[in-house]
């Protein structure tokens, strides 16, 4: 297929995308402005425009989003140094590879927000539960995609490198690393989305502050509109975000 | 045969992979000895599982013998050798995530050769490959007989003694394998390396080789080698000739009984519960 004609289909998809989007705000609007939906459960999408105006003008969401991305970023950065050198380890030997590899697989299957009442236990109801539960979370698509990374590069580059005389540090840095790179940056992007759902999640169901505990607040006092909009300026916020670590990854896979 | 004209040096090797009883094992190699001389293009030619690429790999320290032993240039050979061997793989063994040059580059990376003669090295051996205008491509971009180019010149720019090529060309088509077999010969003719080639084909085996060694079936053992008389470069029209027709042929009636027991040693095991 030609490029122009690839470039059409792309803008054709991209805009029904966009039509269904409308339409779904058009229905919404629609069942709270003429066809009396309560708006208490729903509230109408021009007052939750209005809201957001102020939440955003207001400022008053600076000090949630900073907990939050904060508790990300912490999570994300124990995660990843773990993770990978873990999974690193891991991979050098075929043994410890059978042995942990599906150990660890189906540790990943647990649902370790289960977890989160013990972390608040240990760690409190602020930062420090949220941040551990990011951190279990994601470790484990991390640590995974690390051991497949470098535990199963193709034998033929490594003699062909080995033939030519590479030292293990060369090795390293010329053959295993390239190879591995990409399923590596894979497990991170999936640690990453993992990380911020369940720093979200958690925060609404026992917490102190963070964007989730907000959005509980007014939930609480019945301000659903304020609710909304501040459920449209997260979805906004983690849209952005992974589209930003997404758009990281394809950039290094490039080539 | 003086002493000194001999590059490679093969002394009763054999390999078995497994021990003798486990259910794995495969005797690949038995006693099997093996004078290359300096210049020439070997070929090893037999039934699959015979051990030619075994042997072709223990010339090149990737594989140990289980005994007896292997010397280049009168070096015993205990690992790879990267100034003295270089390799041509049959899969597709450039690093897909480095370009064409970048490949070739780092094969010197590799051996130890000065950063500033990377570059006119590397460029020189993609100009004898006649892959001068691709350098900046990924190998994911070239055709397969392409990137078999590439890796030639990726060999050739680290200017070993001696070539080990294993089955290079034995995933392309009949066609492009004629067109690389051509090339290749002209290429060598203006060399003076040792050459080790690994083939199933019986036509490039006579088209290539100064000799070509028959091997028997499982376990491997060289049968018997035959010369071809015939002076590089080659020219395409080589094939058409009757000598060309009768060597094929010789080398068609020794390979014939050996191919027949491995098919019916394979088919004993697949009949074995």
């Amino acid at each position: 297929m030609s490029p122009k004609h690839d470039r059409r289909d792309k803008i054709a998809s991209r805009a029904v995308q966009i039509g269904f989007l409308f339409g779904v705000i058009l229905l919404w609007y629609l069942g709270t402005a003429y066809w009396g939906i309560s708006r208490i459960l729903l509230p109408n999408p021009v007052n939750v425009w209005t809201e957001l105006k102020d939440i955003i003008a207001s400022g008053e969401f600076l000090p949630d989003l900073r907990v939050t991305l904060t508790e990300l970023a912490v999570a994300f950065t124990i995660s990843c140094t773990t993770g990978v050198s873990i999974g690193y380890l891991i991979s050098r030997s075929q043994y410890l590879i059978k042995v942990f590899e599906p150990l660890i697989a189906s540790l990943y299957s647990v649902p370790i927000i289960l977890f989160l009442p013990l972390y608040v236990l240990f760690f409190g109801l602020g930062e420090g539960s949220k941040i551990a539960i990011g951190t279990s979370i994601s470790f484990f698509p991390i640590v995974l995609n690390t051991i497949a990374g470098f535990g199963y590069v193709d034998k033929i580059f490594i003699t062909a490198a080995r033939s030519m005389g590479a030292s293990d540090v060369q090795m390293f840095r010329y053959v295993l690393l390239p190879a591995a790179f990409p399923v590596i940056l894979t497990g991170l992007r999936i640690g990453f989305t993992v990380a911020l759902l369940s720093i979200l999640g958690s925060e609404t169901i026992a917490s102190l502050e963070g964007l989730g505990h907000r959005i509980v607040h007014l939930a609480e006092a019945m301000e659903t509109a304020r609710m909304f909009a501040y459920i449209s300026f997260v979805v906004v916020i983690a849209a952005f975000l992974n589209t930003a670590v997404s758009a990281l990854e394809r950039r290094a896979k490039r080539r | 045969m003086s002493a000194d004209s001999t590059a490679i040096r093969v002394r009763d090797v054999s390999h078995q992979f497994g021990e003798p009883g486990d259910a794995q094992f495969v005797q690949a190699l038995q006693n099997t000895s093996l004078d290359i001389v300096r210049g020439e293009l070997m070929c090893l030619i037999g039934p699959s599982g015979c051990g030619k690429s075994t042997l072709l790999n223990m010339i090149g320290g990737l594989l140990t013998p289980t005994t007896g032993a292997v010397a280049v240039h009168d070096k015993p050979v205990r690992g790879p050798l990267p100034h003295d061997i270089a390799f041509v793989f049959q899969e597709n063994a450039l690093f897909p995530w480095c370009t064409i040059i970048e490949n070739i580059k780092l094969g010197m990376v590799f051996q130890g050769v000065p950063k500033s003669e990377q570059e006119p090295r590397a460029r020189k051996a993609l100009e004898a490959v006649g892959l001068k205008g691709f350098m900046s491509h990924y190998p994911a971009q070239l055709s397969g007989g392409m990137r078999q180019r590439a890796a030639l010149a990726r060999a050739l720019s680290l200017e070993t003694g001696t070539l080990l090529m294993d089955e290079p060309f034995g995933a392309l088509d009949e066609q492009t394998r004629m067109v690389l077999g051509e090339d290749l010969s002209v290429l060598l003719s203006r060399t003076e390396k040792t050459i080790v080639f690994v083939t199933h084909s019986l036509g490039e085996a006579v088209f290539l080789a100064d000799r070509v060694a028959v091997f028997s079936a499982r376990p491997g053992r060289i049968k018997e080698i035959i010369a071809i008389d015939e002076p590089h470069p080659r020219k395409p029209a080589f094939v058409t000739t009757e000598k060309f027709a009768k060597l094929r042929n010789s080398l068609y009636e020794l390979l014939h009984e050996e191919i027949r027991k491995t098919v019916d040693q394979s088919a004993a095991m697949g009949a074995a519960p």
